[in-house]
């Protein structure tokens, strides 16, 4: 047992470091450190230097043009873009319907759908749930009913992340009724500009536009596009959902966010003129949450290793989600709390590129409460902390 | 990074469960508790003849190991099956202590044999935690020192063949061997929550010969420091293995007590309360494995990471042990179920060498210093 990275993965460290240092836009990675948004043409152009790298779907691999990296390597690329500022890499098409057609998609798919994602032509979005189905997905109505070489969808899908950006969207679909719900669903690769599809923004509580409704009225979608099999998409479907939950921990995430959040405890004074790093209970808010994180880090490198030997990723990365999301939620409260009361203006404009206004108190604060009310999501998301307690109880533990 | 147990590991964890397995049962353990020894003599001598004293000793002291891991590999399957023999008191800081110091190489020798246990008298009623708050007194006399003072809550002080007493002596603390029946050491002697004994040790002008100066100085304290850290991983991986031990029983219990027709366990106010149990317990293994590994480096990351996991034992100690009860019920407030029994033990880990706010104090103290 030792806890010392190989020479190798300390070599891949250095490199994607290096390639980051060379390649990242200044003005993105300012962004992304400040809590604003990158734009979408930051995000494609972000996308297209790690594509140039092959860097940019990690798990596919290489005849696919992906990256073949091993759990470890994903987990320390992680690292290193969010220690660089990078955007989080949109996983729609890379991380979600790529594995999933990498699976059980058609050769053709494969020959003309990866490529596409890789080369920024197509971005996808996810359209699972839908107002009646949330953590109950296999409860969804959207039909998809077969009219000659095509299929006629009708329905609804909702929190689709970034949709306002997308071209396509693979949709879950209802394609028989009667059975077990599970039973008649279909996974469907559609176009956003088709006729009868529509997008409206749903504007989230921290004052964001990440989120959306995607409208389906009698959308024909040639049978083609059908992935796998007629009535065998839920399969797809976790296959998928248990793809989304790799990474989940955010460690990458929560590590930098402390060493934020000490940098800001290291500055701040509090109302007794003493460092609020020195405020008794600041301080043990702080050391809890970090005593958290260094055993939660453990915890995840434990499941990686064990991952690149061989186990496959399965119902540990909902324990992972879990404990990860409790520490990245507590982590933002406290962020919030450090700012005291500059926590208070609502100013997100003041980041944007060519903003000329200053921010209203410490540069910080401006995303300090946007971002705490943004990330109650991260335990809803994903399939709920409850669902994930669910799934654990039934697979881990047999109850 | 490895996580794996080497070969060597592997076979002493194999050798502890086994011998727990077969020697060792719950309704042994409680006749032990329950006679008043504090241990046994014939369990004694064979975790001795099992080489379990020699492996958390250095090759210098006539050990097989004495590393961080090998701490945490054997205490984590005592925890498992809450022995209650004084393998901490004698093999890990007693014996700790002397082959840290070096020398006494017949002694340690006996040690090992387990035909000698010790006890490390350290702690004192006046500073609860505090390891550097030392009252007691040596006097230099002749060519030997007089000892007086009181030491407190000494695990297993009664069975002690010899303890190691910590005093000042000429305003710089020193360790001493002083043994059981010297003249004005008087012990009194008494059972523990968890099962365990312990003693209040009073030192009335107890004279003691050169030969019984261990150390003095920068030595004596660095001795201490490391016996004292030596005890934190020990009881860490300890509280693991009984952590596990609670959550065994307790999934166990869920699938095959049944309640309005359906096992207990298919209820999710009960299954969601579980998860986090598990949760709770990985993370304390995480910890445990990173003060194990970076027990042997010294430094301040070690120091935290000792600091860290005895905050998370004492924390995921107490829920364990609580929920463990609770999803039980009635069964699990039983003497005659060892749930209960290792809920004391979880417990009474908290309040030793320094229980989770003192810990968590510590933590912010060496963050800062970092």
């Amino acid at each position: 047992m030792h806890l010392e990275y190989s020479d190798e993965e300390n070599a891949f460290r250095a490199e994607v470091r290096q390639y980051l240092a060379d390649n990242l836009d200044p003005e993105t990675a300012r962004k992304v450190k400040e809590g604003a948004n990158p734009s979408k043409d930051e995000i494609v152009a972000w996308h297209k230097v790690l594509a140039a790298k092959g860097w940019l779907a990690h798990s596919w691999p290489k005849e696919y043009g992906g990256a073949a990296f091993t759990p470890i390597e994903k987990h320390i690329f992680e690292e290193e873009r969010v220690a660089a500022g990078g955007p989080e890499i949109v996983p729609f098409g890379v991380n979600m319907l790529g594995p999933v057609l990498l699976a059980f998609g058609s050769e053709e798919q494969k020959q003309t759908v990866l490529p596409r994602i890789l080369s920024g032509e197509d971005w996808w979005c996810q359209g699972y749930s839908e107002p009646g189905s949330g953590s109950d997905l296999a409860s969804l109505k959207t039909t998809a009913v077969r009219d000659g070489d095509h299929y006629v969808v009708n329905g609804q899908k909702t929190w689709t992340t970034l949709g306002q950006y997308a071209n396509k969207i693979f949709s879950l679909v209802r394609t028989a009724k009667g059975g077990k719900p599970q039973e008649g669903i279909s996974f469907l690769l559609m176009d956003m500009d088709a006729p009868g599809v529509s997008i409206r923004p749903i504007r989230t509580l921290d004052g964001g536009a990440e989120v959306n409704e995607v409208f389906f009225d009698d959308v024909r979608v040639p049978v083609d596009n059908l992935v796998g099999e007629e009535n065998k998409g839920w399969t797809y479907a976790k296959y998928l959902l248990m793809h989304e939950r790799v990474g989940i921990a955010g460690v990458p995430q929560a590590k930098e966010e402390l060493k934020k959040l000490t940098k800001v405890a290291k500055e701040t004074v509090n109302e007794d003129g003493d460092l609020l790093i020195d405020d008794p209970f600041f301080a043990v808010k702080l050391a809890q949450t970090e005593i958290e994180l260094m055993a939660m880090e453990l915890t995840n490198l434990r499941i990686l290793y064990d991952a690149q030997a061989g186990g496959a990723p399965g119902v540990e990365s909902s324990l992972l989600k879990l404990k990860g999301t409790q520490i990245r939620q507590e982590l933002t409260d406290l962020t919030r709390r450090a700012y005291g009361p500059y926590a208070v203006p609502y100013t997100p404009e003041v980041l944007e590129t060519g903003a000329n206004e200053d921010p209203i108190g410490p540069r910080g604060a401006v995303m300090s409460a946007p971002k705490y009310f943004n990330y109650r999501k991260i335990s809803i998301y994903g399939g709920s902390n409850e669902i994930q307690r669910n799934i654990v109880s039934k697979m881990m533990l047999g109850l | 990074m490895d996580f794996n147990l080497s070969e060597d590991h592997k076979l002493i964890k194999d050798t502890i469960n086994r011998f727990v397995r077969d020697e060792y049962d719950f309704e042994t353990r409680l006749k032990i508790v329950e006679e008043g020894l504090g241990s046994s003599d014939k369990i004694w001598g064979q975790i001795a003849e099992l080489g379990l004293v020699a492996a958390v000793l250095p090759e210098e002291a006539g050990g097989l190991g004495g590393t961080g891991l090998d701490i945490a590999v054997v205490m984590e399957e005592f925890g498992r099956g809450i022995v209650v023999e004084p393998y901490l008191a004698t093999a890990v800081l007693g014996a700790g202590v002397l082959a840290t110091i070096g020398g006494h190489d017949d002694l340690l020798e006996s040690v090992i044999a387990g035909e000698v246990k010790l006890a490390f008298a350290h702690y004192e009623p006046e500073a609860r935690y505090n390891p550097k708050r030392i009252d007691s007194n040596a006097l230099k006399d002749g060519d030997g020192y007089t000892l007086t003072g009181e030491k407190s809550v000494v695990a297993h002080a009664g069975e002690a063949d010899y303890l190691i007493v910590s005093a000042v002596a000429d305003s710089e603390i020193g360790l001493f061997l002083v043994p059981a029946d010297a003249d004005g050491l008087s012990i009194r002697d008494y059972p523990t929550q968890d099962g365990g004994r312990a003693g209040e040790v009073s030192l009335d002008d107890v004279t003691l010969g050169e030969g019984a100066l261990l150390a003095t100085g920068a030595d004596a304290q660095a001795a201490i420091d490391l016996a004292i850290d030596r005890g934190i991983l020990a009881v860490a991986a300890e509280a693991l293995g009984a952590m596990e031990a609670a959550r065994d029983l307790t999934l166990d219990y869920l699938k095959t007590r049944t309640q309005f027709g359906v096992p207990i366990g298919k209820f999710q106010a009960l299954q969601h309360r579980m998860v986090d149990l598990c949760l709770e317990v990985e993370q304390v293994r995480s910890l445990v494995t990173l003060a194990a590994v970076k027990f042997d480096e010294p430094g301040p990351e070690r120091d935290k990471a000792l600091s860290a996991v005895k905050v998370k034992v004492g924390q995921a100690g107490r829920l364990v042990s609580e929920e463990s009860i609770q999803l039980h019920g009635g069964i699990g407030v039983t003497w005659e179920y060892a749930l209960g029994h290792i809920a004391k033990r979880l417990t009474m880990i908290d309040h030793s060498f320094g229980d989770t706010d003192y810990h968590l104090k510590r933590f912010i103290k060496l963050k800062k210093a970092a």
